[in-house]
Protein backbone atom coordinates (compact mmCIF):
# COMPACT_ATOMS: atom_id res chain seq x y z
CA UNK A 1 0.00 0.00 0.00
CA UNK A 2 1.05 3.55 -0.68
CA UNK A 3 0.71 5.29 2.64
CA UNK A 4 1.06 8.91 3.54
CA UNK A 5 4.16 9.79 5.52
CA UNK A 6 3.65 11.24 9.00
CA UNK A 7 2.85 14.94 9.18
CA UNK A 8 1.32 17.44 11.47
CA UNK A 9 -2.18 18.48 10.42
CA UNK A 10 -3.37 21.95 11.31
CA UNK A 11 -6.97 23.08 10.84
CA UNK A 12 -7.24 26.85 11.15
CA UNK A 13 -10.74 28.22 11.40
CA UNK A 14 -10.17 31.62 9.84
CA UNK A 15 -7.99 32.97 7.06
CA UNK A 16 -6.27 35.22 9.59
CA UNK A 17 -5.37 32.23 11.71
CA UNK A 18 -4.14 30.35 8.64
CA UNK A 19 -1.81 33.15 7.57
CA UNK A 20 -0.46 33.42 11.11
CA UNK A 21 0.28 29.70 11.29
CA UNK A 22 1.85 29.90 7.86
CA UNK A 23 4.06 32.83 8.81
CA UNK A 24 5.42 30.73 11.69
CA UNK A 25 5.93 27.50 9.81
CA UNK A 26 6.27 28.59 6.16
CA UNK A 27 9.34 26.74 4.89
CA UNK A 28 8.20 23.45 6.40
CA UNK A 29 4.49 23.83 5.77
CA UNK A 30 2.28 23.20 2.78
CA UNK A 31 -1.28 24.25 2.19
CA UNK A 32 -3.90 21.66 1.40
CA UNK A 33 -7.42 22.29 0.14
CA UNK A 34 -8.95 19.48 -1.92
CA UNK A 35 -5.86 17.34 -1.49
CA UNK A 36 -6.16 15.76 -4.94
CA UNK A 37 -2.67 16.82 -5.98
CA UNK A 38 -1.00 17.10 -2.56
CA UNK A 39 -1.83 13.64 -1.23
CA UNK A 40 -0.78 11.58 -4.26
CA UNK A 41 2.46 13.55 -4.34
CA UNK A 42 3.07 12.94 -0.65
CA UNK A 43 2.46 9.24 -1.20
CA UNK A 44 5.01 9.24 -4.00
CA UNK A 45 7.56 11.23 -2.03
CA UNK A 46 7.42 14.29 -4.30
CA UNK A 47 6.18 16.48 -1.46
CA UNK A 48 7.35 15.95 2.09
CA UNK A 49 5.91 18.73 4.25
CA UNK A 50 6.31 18.55 8.01
CA UNK A 51 3.12 20.53 8.52
CA UNK A 52 -0.05 20.55 6.46
CA UNK A 53 -2.25 23.59 6.87
CA UNK A 54 -5.79 22.82 5.81
CA UNK A 55 -7.84 25.44 3.99
CA UNK A 56 -11.03 23.39 4.15
CA UNK A 57 -12.66 25.22 7.02
CA UNK A 58 -12.08 28.74 5.72
CA UNK A 59 -15.28 30.53 4.81
CA UNK A 60 -13.30 33.45 3.35
CA UNK A 61 -12.31 31.17 0.46
CA UNK A 62 -15.88 30.27 -0.42
CA UNK A 63 -18.48 31.80 -2.67
CA UNK A 64 -18.97 32.74 -6.31
CA UNK A 65 -20.66 36.09 -6.73
CA UNK A 66 -20.99 39.07 -9.00
CA UNK A 67 -19.56 42.28 -7.56
CA UNK A 68 -19.27 45.76 -9.01
CA UNK A 69 -15.77 44.85 -10.29
CA UNK A 70 -16.75 41.59 -11.91
CA UNK A 71 -17.08 37.97 -10.92
CA UNK A 72 -15.47 36.82 -7.68
CA UNK A 73 -14.61 33.14 -7.36
CA UNK A 74 -13.42 31.93 -3.96
CA UNK A 75 -10.31 29.78 -4.26
CA UNK A 76 -11.89 27.10 -2.07
CA UNK A 77 -14.82 26.45 -4.40
CA UNK A 78 -14.79 22.98 -5.91
CA UNK A 79 -14.29 22.51 -9.63
CA UNK A 80 -17.77 20.99 -9.75
CA UNK A 81 -19.24 24.13 -8.20
CA UNK A 82 -17.38 26.34 -10.67
CA UNK A 83 -18.44 24.33 -13.72
CA UNK A 84 -22.08 24.28 -12.64
CA UNK A 85 -22.42 27.88 -11.53
CA UNK A 86 -25.21 29.60 -13.44
CA UNK A 87 -23.33 32.75 -14.46
CA UNK A 88 -20.17 30.85 -15.36
CA UNK A 89 -22.02 28.23 -17.39
CA UNK A 90 -23.86 30.96 -19.28
CA UNK A 91 -21.30 33.71 -19.75
CA UNK A 92 -17.99 31.88 -19.44
CA UNK A 93 -18.48 28.52 -21.14
CA UNK A 94 -14.70 28.26 -21.56
CA UNK A 95 -14.21 28.30 -17.80
CA UNK A 96 -17.11 25.93 -17.17
CA UNK A 97 -15.70 23.54 -19.75
CA UNK A 98 -12.14 23.82 -18.44
CA UNK A 99 -13.26 23.10 -14.88
CA UNK A 100 -15.45 20.26 -16.10
CA UNK A 101 -12.61 18.71 -18.06
CA UNK A 102 -10.28 18.37 -15.08
CA UNK A 103 -9.71 14.75 -14.14
CA UNK A 104 -12.87 12.89 -13.04
CA UNK A 105 -16.22 13.72 -11.38
CA UNK A 106 -15.06 12.44 -7.98
CA UNK A 107 -11.88 14.52 -8.11
CA UNK A 108 -13.78 17.61 -9.22
CA UNK A 109 -16.00 17.25 -6.16
CA UNK A 110 -12.84 17.39 -4.04
CA UNK A 111 -10.40 19.57 -5.99
CA UNK A 112 -10.68 23.35 -5.80
CA UNK A 113 -10.27 26.06 -8.40
CA UNK A 114 -7.45 27.56 -6.32
CA UNK A 115 -5.66 24.25 -6.30
CA UNK A 116 -6.06 23.89 -10.04
CA UNK A 117 -4.69 27.36 -10.72
CA UNK A 118 -1.64 26.62 -8.57
CA UNK A 119 -1.28 22.96 -9.54
CA UNK A 120 2.27 21.63 -9.66
CA UNK A 121 3.96 21.36 -13.04
CA UNK A 122 4.10 17.86 -14.49
CA UNK A 123 6.64 15.64 -16.19
CA UNK A 124 6.87 11.94 -17.05
CA UNK A 125 10.12 11.76 -15.10
CA UNK A 126 8.72 13.47 -12.03
CA UNK A 127 5.17 12.18 -11.59
CA UNK A 128 6.26 8.71 -10.56
CA UNK A 129 6.63 6.77 -7.33
CA UNK A 130 9.77 7.15 -5.25
CA UNK A 131 10.77 3.63 -6.28
CA UNK A 132 10.51 4.48 -9.98
CA UNK A 133 12.37 7.75 -9.65
CA UNK A 134 15.11 6.12 -7.63
CA UNK A 135 15.53 3.36 -10.22
CA UNK A 136 15.75 5.75 -13.17
CA UNK A 137 17.79 8.35 -11.33
CA UNK A 138 16.29 11.42 -9.71
CA UNK A 139 15.68 14.59 -11.71
CA UNK A 140 16.38 18.19 -10.68
CA UNK A 141 12.75 18.87 -9.72
CA UNK A 142 13.03 16.42 -6.83
CA UNK A 143 16.10 14.85 -5.23
CA UNK A 144 18.34 15.02 -8.33
CA UNK A 145 20.71 17.35 -10.19
CA UNK A 146 19.87 17.14 -13.90
CA UNK A 147 16.86 17.30 -16.15
CA UNK A 148 16.12 13.86 -17.54
CA UNK A 149 14.17 15.18 -20.54
CA UNK A 150 16.95 17.48 -21.71
CA UNK A 151 20.12 16.71 -19.75
CA UNK A 152 21.75 19.88 -21.08
CA UNK A 153 18.97 22.09 -19.77
CA UNK A 154 19.78 24.42 -16.91
CA UNK A 155 16.19 24.68 -15.81
CA UNK A 156 13.46 22.19 -15.12
CA UNK A 157 11.15 21.66 -18.09
CA UNK A 158 8.09 20.28 -16.31
CA UNK A 159 4.83 21.34 -17.94
CA UNK A 160 2.16 23.81 -16.80
CA UNK A 161 -0.86 21.51 -16.49
CA UNK A 162 -3.77 23.58 -15.26
CA UNK A 163 -6.92 23.66 -17.39
CA UNK A 164 -8.46 26.66 -15.71
CA UNK A 165 -5.30 28.82 -15.66
CA UNK A 166 -5.12 29.52 -19.43
CA UNK A 167 -8.83 30.35 -19.48
CA UNK A 168 -8.54 32.70 -16.51
CA UNK A 169 -5.49 34.38 -18.07
CA UNK A 170 -7.40 34.79 -21.34
CA UNK A 171 -10.18 36.48 -19.34
CA UNK A 172 -7.69 38.84 -17.66
CA UNK A 173 -8.38 37.53 -14.16
CA UNK A 174 -6.67 38.87 -11.05
CA UNK A 175 -5.73 36.82 -8.01
CA UNK A 176 -5.98 37.93 -4.41
CA UNK A 177 -3.14 36.69 -2.22
CA UNK A 178 -3.22 37.06 1.53
CA UNK A 179 -0.39 36.79 4.03
CA UNK A 180 0.12 37.92 7.59
CA UNK A 181 1.37 41.23 6.16
CA UNK A 182 -1.83 41.85 4.26
CA UNK A 183 -3.49 41.42 0.92
CA UNK A 184 -2.17 41.93 -2.60
CA UNK A 185 -3.89 41.76 -5.93
CA UNK A 186 -1.95 40.69 -9.02
CA UNK A 187 -2.67 39.71 -12.59
CA UNK A 188 -2.87 35.95 -12.75
CA UNK A 189 -0.38 35.73 -15.60
CA UNK A 190 2.20 37.50 -13.45
CA UNK A 191 1.95 34.67 -10.98
CA UNK A 192 3.52 32.21 -13.39
CA UNK A 193 7.17 31.75 -14.27
CA UNK A 194 8.52 29.65 -17.11
CA UNK A 195 10.48 27.39 -14.78
CA UNK A 196 9.30 23.89 -13.91
CA UNK A 197 10.50 24.12 -10.30
CA UNK A 198 9.97 27.77 -9.46
CA UNK A 199 6.76 27.98 -11.51
CA UNK A 200 4.75 30.17 -9.19
CA UNK A 201 5.42 33.61 -7.76
CA UNK A 202 3.14 33.06 -4.77
CA UNK A 203 5.35 33.16 -1.72
CA UNK A 204 5.20 30.31 0.76
CA UNK A 205 3.43 32.31 3.43
CA UNK A 206 0.65 33.48 1.11
CA UNK A 207 -2.78 31.97 0.70
CA UNK A 208 -4.67 32.30 -2.58
CA UNK A 209 -7.97 33.73 -1.42
CA UNK A 210 -9.79 34.02 -4.70
CA UNK A 211 -9.96 35.14 -8.29
CA UNK A 212 -11.58 38.17 -9.79
CA UNK A 213 -12.72 38.11 -13.40
CA UNK A 214 -13.20 41.69 -14.65
CA UNK A 215 -16.71 42.74 -15.62
CA UNK A 216 -15.75 43.40 -19.26
CA UNK A 217 -14.63 39.80 -19.64
CA UNK A 218 -18.14 38.56 -19.01
CA UNK A 219 -19.13 39.99 -22.39
CA UNK A 220 -16.33 38.33 -24.37
CA UNK A 221 -16.74 35.34 -26.60
CA UNK A 222 -14.66 32.58 -25.04
CA UNK A 223 -13.64 29.00 -25.67
CA UNK A 224 -11.27 26.34 -24.32
CA UNK A 225 -10.04 23.35 -26.29
CA UNK A 226 -8.14 20.55 -24.59
CA UNK A 227 -6.01 17.77 -26.03
CA UNK A 228 -5.56 14.50 -24.16
CA UNK A 229 -5.62 10.79 -24.83
CA UNK A 230 -8.72 9.87 -22.83
CA UNK A 231 -11.94 11.80 -22.41
CA UNK A 232 -11.50 11.83 -18.65
CA UNK A 233 -8.74 11.47 -16.01
CA UNK A 234 -5.99 13.01 -18.14
CA UNK A 235 -4.26 16.31 -17.59
CA UNK A 236 -4.06 18.53 -20.67
CA UNK A 237 -1.14 17.83 -22.99
CA UNK A 238 -2.23 20.91 -24.87
CA UNK A 239 -4.85 23.46 -24.01
CA UNK A 240 -5.92 26.52 -26.01
CA UNK A 241 -8.00 29.24 -24.39
CA UNK A 242 -9.22 32.11 -26.54
CA UNK A 243 -11.34 35.21 -26.02
CA UNK A 244 -12.66 37.61 -28.63
CA UNK A 245 -14.90 40.61 -29.03
CA UNK A 246 -16.34 41.75 -32.34
CA UNK A 247 -18.15 45.04 -32.99
CA UNK A 248 -21.33 45.35 -35.05
CA UNK A 249 -19.37 45.56 -38.30
CA UNK A 250 -17.57 42.32 -37.47
CA UNK A 251 -14.35 44.14 -36.68
CA UNK A 252 -12.25 42.61 -33.92
CA UNK A 253 -12.03 44.77 -30.80
CA UNK A 254 -10.26 42.27 -28.62
CA UNK A 255 -8.55 38.93 -29.14
CA UNK A 256 -6.44 36.85 -26.80
CA UNK A 257 -5.04 33.34 -27.09
CA UNK A 258 -3.39 31.53 -24.18
CA UNK A 259 -1.79 28.10 -24.41
CA UNK A 260 -1.18 25.57 -21.69
CA UNK A 261 1.01 22.47 -21.51
CA UNK A 262 3.47 23.88 -24.05
CA UNK A 263 5.91 25.31 -21.48
CA UNK A 264 6.28 25.59 -17.70
CA UNK A 265 3.86 28.52 -17.61
CA UNK A 266 0.72 29.41 -19.56
CA UNK A 267 1.82 31.19 -22.76
CA UNK A 268 0.09 34.24 -24.19
CA UNK A 269 0.20 34.37 -27.99
CA UNK A 270 0.95 38.05 -28.47
CA UNK A 271 0.12 37.92 -32.20
CA UNK A 272 -3.55 37.32 -31.45
CA UNK A 273 -3.90 40.89 -30.23
CA UNK A 274 -1.44 42.54 -32.61
CA UNK A 275 -2.70 40.85 -35.77
CA UNK A 276 -6.42 40.63 -35.14
CA UNK A 277 -7.43 43.74 -33.23
CA UNK A 278 -8.94 46.44 -35.41
CA UNK A 279 -9.42 44.10 -38.35
CA UNK A 280 -12.11 41.91 -39.82
CA UNK A 281 -11.29 38.31 -38.97
CA UNK A 282 -10.34 36.23 -41.98
CA UNK A 283 -9.13 32.69 -42.35
CA UNK A 284 -5.70 33.92 -43.47
CA UNK A 285 -5.33 36.11 -40.39
CA UNK A 286 -6.19 33.41 -37.89
CA UNK A 287 -3.87 31.03 -39.70
CA UNK A 288 -1.02 33.45 -39.12
CA UNK A 289 -1.93 33.62 -35.42
CA UNK A 290 -2.10 29.81 -35.31
CA UNK A 291 1.38 29.59 -36.85
CA UNK A 292 2.63 31.97 -34.18
CA UNK A 293 1.03 29.78 -31.49
CA UNK A 294 2.82 26.71 -32.80
CA UNK A 295 6.07 28.67 -32.94
CA UNK A 296 6.06 29.54 -29.25
CA UNK A 297 4.99 26.02 -28.24
CA UNK A 298 7.85 23.86 -27.09
CA UNK A 299 6.42 20.47 -26.25
CA UNK A 300 9.05 17.95 -25.17
CA UNK A 301 9.17 14.21 -24.79
CA UNK A 302 7.91 14.34 -21.20
CA UNK A 303 4.15 13.99 -21.56
CA UNK A 304 1.65 11.72 -23.28
CA UNK A 305 1.56 11.50 -27.11
CA UNK A 306 4.40 12.52 -29.44
CA UNK A 307 5.85 15.97 -28.93
CA UNK A 308 5.90 16.79 -32.66
CA UNK A 309 2.22 15.92 -32.82
CA UNK A 310 1.45 18.17 -29.87
CA UNK A 311 3.31 21.02 -31.57
CA UNK A 312 1.28 20.53 -34.75
CA UNK A 313 -1.91 20.41 -32.73
CA UNK A 314 -1.05 23.76 -31.13
CA UNK A 315 -1.65 25.25 -34.57
CA UNK A 316 -4.75 23.19 -35.30
CA UNK A 317 -6.38 23.91 -31.94
CA UNK A 318 -5.62 27.64 -32.13
CA UNK A 319 -7.12 27.73 -35.59
CA UNK A 320 -10.24 25.90 -34.43
CA UNK A 321 -10.64 28.05 -31.34
CA UNK A 322 -10.39 31.34 -33.23
CA UNK A 323 -12.60 30.15 -36.08
CA UNK A 324 -15.24 29.09 -33.58
CA UNK A 325 -15.18 32.47 -31.86
CA UNK A 326 -15.28 34.41 -35.12
CA UNK A 327 -18.00 32.19 -36.55
CA UNK A 328 -15.82 31.12 -39.49
CA UNK A 329 -16.18 27.79 -41.22
CA UNK A 330 -12.95 25.86 -41.53
CA UNK A 331 -12.71 23.50 -44.46
CA UNK A 332 -10.24 20.75 -43.78
CA UNK B 1 3.43 27.76 17.44
CA UNK B 2 1.02 28.42 20.25
CA UNK B 3 -1.86 28.60 17.84
CA UNK B 4 -1.04 25.34 16.14
CA UNK B 5 -0.65 23.65 19.50
CA UNK B 6 -4.21 24.59 20.23
CA UNK B 7 -5.26 22.96 17.00
CA UNK B 8 -3.81 19.69 18.10
CA UNK B 9 -0.38 20.28 16.64
CA UNK B 10 2.98 18.71 17.06
CA UNK B 11 1.63 15.29 17.81
CA UNK B 12 2.82 13.77 14.59
CA UNK B 13 3.20 10.29 15.95
CA UNK B 14 0.21 10.23 18.21
CA UNK B 15 -3.28 9.14 17.39
CA UNK B 16 -6.33 11.30 17.41
CA UNK B 17 -9.89 10.49 18.28
CA UNK B 18 -12.09 10.80 15.22
CA UNK B 19 -15.85 10.95 15.29
CA UNK B 20 -17.28 9.80 12.00
CA UNK B 21 -20.84 9.37 10.76
CA UNK B 22 -20.70 6.21 8.68
CA UNK B 23 -23.83 4.70 7.13
CA UNK B 24 -26.02 6.49 9.64
CA UNK B 25 -24.07 5.42 12.71
CA UNK B 26 -21.66 7.44 14.82
CA UNK B 27 -18.28 5.74 15.06
CA UNK B 28 -15.45 6.82 17.30
CA UNK B 29 -12.01 5.67 16.40
CA UNK B 30 -8.54 6.53 17.67
CA UNK B 31 -6.21 6.56 14.70
CA UNK B 32 -3.22 8.25 13.08
CA UNK B 33 -3.88 11.67 11.57
CA UNK B 34 -2.06 10.64 8.40
CA UNK B 35 -4.51 7.86 7.65
CA UNK B 36 -6.76 8.35 4.67
CA UNK B 37 -10.48 7.83 4.96
CA UNK B 38 -9.98 4.64 2.95
CA UNK B 39 -7.53 3.32 5.53
CA UNK B 40 -9.74 4.32 8.44
CA UNK B 41 -12.79 2.65 6.89
CA UNK B 42 -11.00 -0.58 6.00
CA UNK B 43 -8.50 -0.97 8.81
CA UNK B 44 -10.07 0.72 11.80
CA UNK B 45 -13.76 0.19 11.12
CA UNK B 46 -13.54 -3.13 9.27
CA UNK B 47 -15.63 -1.83 6.37
CA UNK B 48 -13.73 -3.63 3.64
CA UNK B 49 -16.42 -3.10 1.02
CA UNK B 50 -14.54 0.04 0.00
CA UNK B 51 -11.65 -1.16 -2.16
CA UNK B 52 -8.16 0.19 -2.53
CA UNK B 53 -6.95 0.40 -6.08
CA UNK B 54 -4.30 2.83 -7.29
CA UNK B 55 -4.51 4.98 -4.16
CA UNK B 56 -3.53 7.97 -6.28
CA UNK B 57 -6.89 9.06 -7.67
CA UNK B 58 -6.54 7.31 -10.99
CA UNK B 59 -9.10 4.50 -10.78
CA UNK B 60 -12.19 5.39 -8.71
CA UNK B 61 -12.68 2.09 -6.90
CA UNK B 62 -12.35 3.69 -3.45
CA UNK B 63 -15.20 6.14 -4.11
CA UNK B 64 -17.55 6.74 -1.18
CA UNK B 65 -20.29 9.30 -0.66
CA UNK B 66 -19.48 12.24 1.56
CA UNK B 67 -22.55 14.39 2.14
CA UNK B 68 -24.11 12.68 -0.84
CA UNK B 69 -21.31 13.45 -3.26
CA UNK B 70 -18.95 10.80 -4.61
CA UNK B 71 -15.36 11.46 -3.57
CA UNK B 72 -12.22 9.35 -3.46
CA UNK B 73 -11.53 8.03 0.00
CA UNK B 74 -7.85 7.43 -0.87
CA UNK B 75 -7.27 11.16 -1.25
CA UNK B 76 -9.11 12.40 1.80
CA UNK B 77 -7.94 12.11 5.37
CA UNK B 78 -10.14 10.47 7.95
CA UNK B 79 -9.93 13.66 9.94
CA UNK B 80 -11.22 15.64 6.95
CA UNK B 81 -14.35 13.51 6.93
CA UNK B 82 -15.38 14.53 10.43
CA UNK B 83 -18.71 16.36 10.57
CA UNK B 84 -19.85 14.81 7.29
CA UNK B 85 -22.22 11.97 6.41
CA UNK B 86 -20.25 9.09 4.92
CA UNK B 87 -21.95 6.31 2.97
CA UNK B 88 -20.02 3.21 1.93
CA UNK B 89 -21.25 0.29 -0.14
CA UNK B 90 -22.21 -1.45 3.11
CA UNK B 91 -24.69 1.33 3.72
CA UNK B 92 -26.52 0.93 0.42
CA UNK B 93 -28.82 -1.85 1.54
CA UNK B 94 -32.23 -0.77 2.74
CA UNK B 95 -33.86 -2.84 5.53
CA UNK B 96 -31.56 -5.72 4.74
CA UNK B 97 -32.54 -5.70 1.07
CA UNK B 98 -30.13 -4.79 -1.70
CA UNK B 99 -30.47 -1.36 -3.27
CA UNK B 100 -32.14 -1.44 -6.72
CA UNK B 101 -28.72 -0.67 -8.21
CA UNK B 102 -27.19 -3.68 -6.48
CA UNK B 103 -30.04 -5.86 -7.67
CA UNK B 104 -29.76 -4.59 -11.24
CA UNK B 105 -25.99 -5.18 -11.28
CA UNK B 106 -26.51 -8.74 -10.04
CA UNK B 107 -29.42 -9.47 -12.41
CA UNK B 108 -27.56 -8.24 -15.48
CA UNK B 109 -24.17 -9.65 -14.54
CA UNK B 110 -22.68 -6.19 -14.68
CA UNK B 111 -19.86 -7.19 -12.34
CA UNK B 112 -17.18 -9.63 -13.41
CA UNK B 113 -14.36 -9.61 -10.89
CA UNK B 114 -16.31 -6.99 -8.96
CA UNK B 115 -13.41 -4.95 -7.67
CA UNK B 116 -14.56 -1.69 -9.26
CA UNK B 117 -18.21 -2.20 -8.36
CA UNK B 118 -18.46 -0.59 -4.89
CA UNK B 119 -17.16 2.69 -6.30
CA UNK B 120 -19.42 2.44 -9.32
CA UNK B 121 -22.51 1.60 -7.25
CA UNK B 122 -22.02 4.60 -4.99
CA UNK B 123 -21.22 6.97 -7.84
CA UNK B 124 -24.31 5.75 -9.69
CA UNK B 125 -26.39 6.15 -6.51
CA UNK B 126 -25.35 9.78 -6.24
CA UNK B 127 -26.34 10.28 -9.87
CA UNK B 128 -29.77 8.68 -9.44
CA UNK B 129 -30.38 10.61 -6.22
CA UNK B 130 -29.82 13.83 -8.15
CA UNK B 131 -31.26 12.81 -11.53
CA UNK B 132 -33.75 9.94 -11.30
CA UNK B 133 -33.96 9.55 -15.09
CA UNK B 134 -30.48 10.09 -16.50
CA UNK B 135 -29.69 9.68 -20.17
CA UNK B 136 -27.07 7.19 -21.30
CA UNK B 137 -24.70 10.09 -21.82
CA UNK B 138 -25.27 11.45 -18.32
CA UNK B 139 -24.52 8.01 -16.88
CA UNK B 140 -21.31 7.82 -18.90
CA UNK B 141 -20.30 11.28 -17.68
CA UNK B 142 -21.06 10.42 -14.06
CA UNK B 143 -19.06 7.17 -14.22
CA UNK B 144 -16.16 8.69 -16.17
CA UNK B 145 -13.96 8.41 -13.09
CA UNK B 146 -14.50 4.70 -12.46
CA UNK B 147 -12.31 2.25 -14.33
CA UNK B 148 -13.37 -1.35 -14.95
CA UNK B 149 -10.73 -3.59 -16.43
CA UNK B 150 -12.82 -6.75 -16.92
CA UNK B 151 -16.04 -6.45 -18.79
CA UNK B 152 -16.14 -3.17 -20.54
CA UNK B 153 -18.86 -0.81 -19.60
CA UNK B 154 -21.95 -1.76 -21.58
CA UNK B 155 -23.55 -3.91 -18.91
CA UNK B 156 -22.66 -1.43 -16.22
CA UNK B 157 -24.46 1.32 -18.12
CA UNK B 158 -27.43 -0.98 -18.77
CA UNK B 159 -27.61 -1.89 -15.10
CA UNK B 160 -27.77 1.76 -14.06
CA UNK B 161 -30.54 2.33 -16.61
CA UNK B 162 -32.43 -0.69 -15.31
CA UNK B 163 -32.09 0.48 -11.71
CA UNK B 164 -33.37 3.94 -12.69
CA UNK B 165 -36.53 2.27 -13.97
CA UNK B 166 -36.89 0.14 -10.82
CA UNK B 167 -36.57 2.98 -8.33
CA UNK B 168 -40.08 4.24 -7.59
Amino acid sequence: MLRLPEFNYIQPRTLREATKVLADLAPNAMLVAGGTDVYPKMKRGQFAPRHLVSLRGLRELKGIRQTKDGLWIGAGESLTAVSRHRVIAKRLPALAHAAESVSTPQLRNMGTIGGNVLVDTRCNYYDQTFFWRQAVGFCMKKDGQICLVAPGSEKCLAIASSDTAPVLVSLGADVILVSKQGERRVKLEELYRDDGIDYCAKSQDEVLKGLLIPKEALGLRNVYLKLRRRGSFDFPILGVAATMDLDNQGECRHARVVLTAVASAPKVVAEAATLLQGKKITKELIETVADAAAKISHPLDNADLDYWYRKRMAKVFTLRALAQLAGLELVA
Amino acid sequence: MKKSKKNGADDRLTKRLLRLQVNGETKEVATEVSKTLLEVLREDLGLTGTKHGCELGECGTCAVLVDGEPVLSCLMLGIEAENTEIVTVEGMTQNGKPHPLQKAFADLGAAQCGYCIPGILLTAKALLDEKPYPTRDEIRQALAGNLCRCTGYTKILQAVELAAKEIP
